[in-house]
């Protein structure tokens, strides 16, 4: 990430470099402003509107009803809850994925392609299947219960528990863990690991000084496609936590599906992907920094 | 690349190996349930009722069934190959180049993995609907509009973790490749390419499982016919989701193990490895 | 500078886009009927229908009779099939809302008049459902299809046979604890009508209430019952009873009977709707202002009204019909089975839209919950 200073025989193939880089950005670039910041406005908009008396969006008239809303104790309550779910997710996912990704970046060719695919193919399944499934594995006198009350730590009623939403996020974001960590893990020089043991570094000072450093990158973009999306997360926490506590995402869908309330759901999800988005451009660029 | 097949030392390789195991058995203790009760003689997952293929014969006699399936992999197919190009043209565009609305880039590129998916339902559905009213383009909702909806919040993730790939990698050996009068697309090819390919395959299997798992934004974009397995087995739930459930999965998990195998089988006989 | 340009270039397409859109959708112009003869067809049949709510032999046999395509797409919830309908250009033919919705749905111009010269078996209703309903009071833009109550399932074997029918199950710790209810034995409606609505019936009050007193005093019951209840599940409590997850559970009526039929001791198990009282869906046929295809929408709906077709989908879906002229063809241990036809309906009530007040019963349900 180092910008070096430019000759000045190289301005123009500098002038070149930017041209190309703006040339491979804008099909991507173009898509996403006609598929998905062309109708983000929409929501923007409808933010600022009125929920009519049938659930409808009166869209003269603007103003900031739906955002007061927010200000309201319960959201509050609703976000911390989602906020604390979601960073335990994350950690529990990084404890689990990081030495994971090591240990598959350290097999041949081979065995770590076959690895990777057989992360992902539970999940070419269907994802309401995976999460009734975790419900008969969980509920009362599930397998779960049973192994438990086996080996003599009796019956364990998971289901329906603060315990088994996180249960059932980690394993919904692992993979999102999984695979940035392997990609940049694996593209990483061992020499340089092997070069801090020769000079007679432990095996946790070299982790910390040299490996993790390194898998860096990985760790961030792992983190925040864990992170954010479980903050959103409503079908699992209403599947496995039986919908006793009110998350960020039910919340939203709440207002879309249930209350159809518009202008509320579209507020929040304004206010949640402002604050989102600058806290990942941040948490990127120190990311970066550090590198 | 060099070395990889790194020597892990003593207790550190146990404690890998084991936490490998862990995870694997965390990953496979559903799917080893779903499977089971796919041959269960009893409408109700969880509650043995003697072996039966009744459920594969049903789904083998289900059109509606088979139809979402197969609109279900037509479009997580398309969709990941569109974004995986996509996206990986602006991982590489973002961190090789500065460019003029460089950042503006960047951020857009994250949204659409913080929006939640209800509120991009929502604002997909407005938006191709007013397509219409505002310059008279008529369309028509099903296959296209889910698939190009898919592909607008896959290119983020795919872009993320190939990003994740290139981050810190150095450009010498592109550089190297040019000077040695290799063109731009050959250094490319063979020598770009095969470094990120772990990002690209990575990203990509989570394009697939995102487009395969995808509900809520489907139904509000979908069409007469258009349904996908996702969107048709969460109304299903409302009914109880029947072991026919189960054995579409078992379906679709044995079909994907078989293309693996067979890619790495057709690999083999070309006597080398891609990367 | 030139993508700053071009970004308020868009951002101003966008919200001309946006109003136009809105424009587009506001215009309930109170259009005229379909012009379309009986039995007429004017091209295939898109249905829009909940889940497992429509016999596919009765798809075969219209395609069948009138050399027509049918596919049929499935929703899960009113709220969610609303909007798309609402946004036009879905595409469908036939749709079927619920009665709350209905009111909504006439309000936002979104289903068009019936023209009932098309639909000659209308004379087939039960009279109490002929007249229109006060969701659609002259019966103008909607036909009952099947309809339903909400009420307790609940596990015998927990709290013995002579289990009182009340509300008090799950309200009342005292009268629980009576019947052996311990722990978190119950499972209620993820849904705040439903369960607001179920409060306010075991206190007294119209589950339409449009009073913030009222409200508060149900939210505060729901609130109160937090520790008995397992999971709040709109989908899987009929499941979760029988595996023993949870011994009452909160739900609509034909699941149920669903689930008993198929547990290894169907007498185990029983359904009501408490003395209090409870709701009464009606499920209605309709037609999408935009429909493609009115005519063949028309012909299905009179189709469906047929006395043994009627019969057919009660006998397959065990909901109970409001076509009276299917009762002798209604298989008889339907018809005298109180979870599908209750013997007293006079303590059942539907649900309305009640407008402004609908986000106060959410934000209640929201704040009940925690």
């Amino acid at each position: 990430m180092t910008a070096a200073a430019t000759p000045e025989f190289e301005v123009a193939n500098e002038r070149n470099k930017r041209r190309r880089g703006l040339f491979m950005a804008l099909p991507a670039y173009l898509y996403l402003i006609l598929f998905f910041a062309l109708p983000l406005i929409i929501v923007v908009v409808y933010s600022f509107a009125t929920r009519n008396r049938f659930g409808g969006t009166d869209l003269s008239g603007w103003n900031l009803e739906a955002y007061a809303k927010l200000g309201e104790p319960i959201v509050r309550d609703i976000l911390f809850r989602s906020l604390w779910l979601a960073i335990l997710t994350t950690i529990i996912c990084l404890l689990f994925a990081y030495p994971f990704a090591y240990f598959l970046a350290t097999r041949s060719q081979i065995v770590r392609n076959l690895m990777l695919v057989f992360v992902m193919i539970p999940f070419w399944s269907n994802f309401l299947v995976r999460n009734y499934a975790w419900r008969v594995l969980l509920g009362n006198d599930g397998p779960v219960s049973r192994l438990t009350e086996n080996i003599g730590l009796g019956e364990t009623t998971i289901l329906f528990t603060p315990t088994a939403v996180v249960l059932g996020l980690v394993y919904g974001f692992l993979p999102f863990m999984i695979l940035p960590l392997y990609a940049s893990i694996e593209r990483m020089d061992w020499s340089l690991i092997e070069a801090s043991r020769d000079l007679g570094a432990t095996g946790i000072q070299t982790f910390r000084n040299v490996t993790f450093p390194l898998s860096l990158p990985g760790v961030i973009a792992g983190s925040i496609l864990v992170f954010i999306p479980s903050l959103g997360a409503y079908v699992t926490p209403e599947i496995l936590g039986g919908a006793k506590t009110t998350l960020l995402g039910s919340y939203i869908v709440t207002q879309f599906l249930t209350a159809r309330n518009w202008p509320v759901g579209a507020s929040v999800s304004t206010v949640l992907m402002v604050v989102m988005l600058a806290a990942t451009l941040v948490y990127f660029r120190k990311g970066g920094r550090t590198l | 690349m060099a070395g990889n097949a790194q020597q892990l030392r003593g207790n550190t390789r146990w404690v890998l190996s084991l936490n490998a195991v862990l995870v694997y058995v965390f990953f496979y203790a559903p799917i080893a349930l779903l499977i089971l009760y796919s041959f269960s003689d009893d409408q109700l997952v969880g509650r043995w009722g003697g072996f039966t293929l009744d459920w594969y014969r049903a789904f083998g006699q289900n059109d509606e069934v088979q139809n979402a399936l197969s609109v279900s992999i037509r479009v997580a197919l398309i969709s990941t190959l569109l974004s995986v190009v996509l996206g990986t043209m602006a991982a590489l565009s973002l961190e090789r180049f500065r460019f003029r609305g460089n950042r503006i880039f960047d951020a857009l590129l994250y949204l659409p993995v913080i929006i939640p998916d209800v509120t991009m339902a929502v604002m997909m559905l407005i938006f191709f609907t007013s397509l219409d009213d505002i310059i008279g383009l008529q369309v028509t909702k099903g296959f296209t509009t889910i698939t190009l909806s898919h592909v607008a919040f896959s290119i983020s993730f795919v872009s993320i973790v190939v990003r994740a790939r290139l981050a810190g990698m150095s450009e010498t050996l592109e550089e190297a490749a040019q000077d040695l009068y290799a063109s731009r697309w050959q250094a490319f090819r063979f020598v770009t390419l095969p470094l990120i390919l772990p990002g690209i395959v990575g990203g990509a299997l989570l394009a697939l499982t995102l487009s395969l798992d995808d509900v809520v934004i489907t139904q509000f974009v979908a069409g007469p016919g258009s349904t996908t397995l996702p969107v048709y087995v969460f109304g299903l739930i409302r009914r109880g989701v029947s072991p026919l459930i189960n054995a579409v999965s078992v379906v679709m998990l044995a079909a994907s193990v078989l293309l693996v195998v067979l890619s790495l089988v057709a690999q083999r006989a070309r006597g080398g490895s891609v990367t | 500078m030139k993508t700053k340009r071009m970004m308020r270039l868009l951002a101003a397409l966008g919200a001309l886009a946006v109003l136009a859109g809105a424009c587009g959708s506001d215009s309930g112009d109170a259009a005229a009927a379909a012009e379309c003869e009986a039995g007429q067809t004017d091209g295939p049949l898109a249905i829009y229908n909940w889940t497992e709510y429509m016999d596919p032999e009765l798809k075969d046999a219209f395609a069948a009779e009138f050399g027509v395509e049918v596919t049929e797409d499935n929703y899960d919830s009113n709220e969610a099939m609303q909007p798309i309908i609402n946004a036009g250009g879905s595409g469908y033919d036939f749709i079927v809302p619920s009665d709350y919705m209905v009111s909504i749905m006439i309000e936002a111009g979104d289903i068009q008049p019936l023209n009932k010269d098309a639909l000659p078996n209308i004379s087939n209703l039960a009279a109490e459902f002929a007249s229109g309903l006060p969701y659609d009071p002259d019966a103008t833009y909607t036909a009952p299809y099947q309809w339903g109550t909400t009420g307790l399932g609940v596990d015998l074997s927990v709290t013995g046979e002579d289990v009182p029918q009340t509300w008090g199950l799950i309200f009342d710790p005292a009268l629980a604890a009576e019947y052996n209810l311990e722990g978190s034995y119950a499972t209620l409606l993820n849904d705040p009508r439903e369960t607001m609505g179920a409060a306010l019936k075991y206190l007294g009050y119209s589950l339409n209430t449009t009073s913030e007193d009222e409200l508060g005093e149900a939210r505060q019951l729901v609130q109160d019952a937090k520790d008995r209840v397992a999971a709040y599940d709109s989908d899987q409590y009929d499941e979760l009873l029988v595996t023993g997850d949870s011994a009452v559970a909160h739900g609509y009526s034909g699941n149920f009977l669903f689930q008993f039929l198929d547990a290894e001791n169907p007498d185990q198990y029983t359904y009501f709707v408490p003395e209090e009282g409870g709701t009464r869906w009606i499920d209605n046929m309709a037609i999408p202002k935009d429909a493609p295809h009115p005519c063949t929408a028309h012909t299905f709906i009179n189709f469906l009204l047929d006395a043994e077709r009627g019969a057919q989908l009660t006998n397959w879906n065990l909901y109970a019909s409001p076509n009276e002229a299917a009762v002798e063809f209604i298989d008889q241990e339907v018809l005298d089975d109180p979870i599908v036809y209750p013997t007293d309906t006079s303590k059942l009530e539907e649900i309305e839209d009640t407008g402004d007040f609908e986000t106060n019963f959410s934000d209640a349900f929201i704040e009940a919950k925690g």
